[in-house]
């Protein structure tokens, strides 16, 4: 089973690696998916599927989608077809292919190994967790979800469309 | 025994990948380079109160996760919309380009 985190380990710092190092912003997206899923299995593999699961929908799912969104609205025009003409090229996505599929096999192979539990580590599973997130830090929930909305008030104001005065330095 | 080098082992893997996304905020100037640092940065924040939650068996690190993954989630909607403002009046990704202030 330490084979296992070792060669995650190994794949999560291969990919931030090619993340920081790449040119085209998408390369480094794809790169940086392939290191939030090989966290994921370490987290799995040290006892906290529920963090896992998070890893994978919020991060991988929602943040990096976010970012994608940000990258297509920033490229329109006559380029953008083009760049997805090279998205289906294998050099751009056979690297980040390759890694996933080290991740797959190592998943396939602790799940037929009885999962985390052969670890040696004890699993603290949602429940636990939910039970303290809504007693002992139900503050910080709140503070959070009170973030959450800052955030969100933020980036509408930021994100809106300049109207007239704004050539004066003025905003309306 | 053996499981405590496998957590010694996580907090190696978390200050390797926080130092690679403090190198990559320093040396890169594409802004979008430095969000995805910093969110490396993040990653492996949150990567030790796992680490260190699983240690004790407790769910805190867990906990202190989802905090983690709130505020990047709200520091990186706030951070796109910045750099979109910006890419629309300096028409550059350029982190340098915005280095002069107006006051």
């Amino acid at each position: 089973m330490s084979a296992v985190f070792y060669l995650s380990a190994f794949v999560a710092v291969a990919a931030t690696v090619m993340v920081i190092t790449r040119v085209n912003a998408v390369h480094a997206l794809l790169y940086f998916i392939v290191s939030l899923l090989s966290i994921a299995l370490i987290f799995f593999l040290l006892g906290a599927p529920f963090v896992a699961a998070l890893e994978v929908i919020i991060y991988a799912g929602a943040i990096m989608v976010l970012f994608v969104f940000v990258i297509m609205l920033l490229n329109i025009g006559s380029e953008a077809a083009e760049k997805e003409k090279q998205l289906l090229s294998p050099q751009l996505w056979a690297g980040p292919a390759l890694l996933s599929a080290v991740l797959l096999g190592e998943f396939i192979y602790v799940l037929g190994h009885g999962g985390a539990r052969a670890g040696g580590i004890g699993i603290v599973g949602p429940r636990v967790v939910g039970i303290s997130l809504l007693t002992k830090y139900v503050i910080g929930l709140e503070l959070a979800s009170m973030l959450l909305l800052a955030g969100l008030v933020g980036a509408y104001h930021l994100g809106r469309r300049q109207e007239a005065g704004r050539e004066s330095g003025e905003r309306s | 025994m053996t499981q405590d080098i496998y957590l010694n082992h996580g907090l190696i893997l978390a200050s390797v990948l926080f130092a690679l996304g403090l190198f990559g905020v320093l040396a890169r100037r594409n802004i979008i380079f430095v969000l995805l640092s910093i969110e490396v940065m993040l990653n492996a924040a949150g990567l030790v109160f796992v680490v260190a939650g699983a240690k004790w068996g407790q769910a805190d690190g867990q906990v202190m996760f989802i905090f983690i993954l709130a505020m990047a989630a709200a520091e990186v909607s706030v951070g796109l919309a910045l750099m979109l403002r910006m890419y629309h009046i300096l028409k550059t990704l350029d982190a340098d380009a915005a280095g002069r202030m107006k006051g």
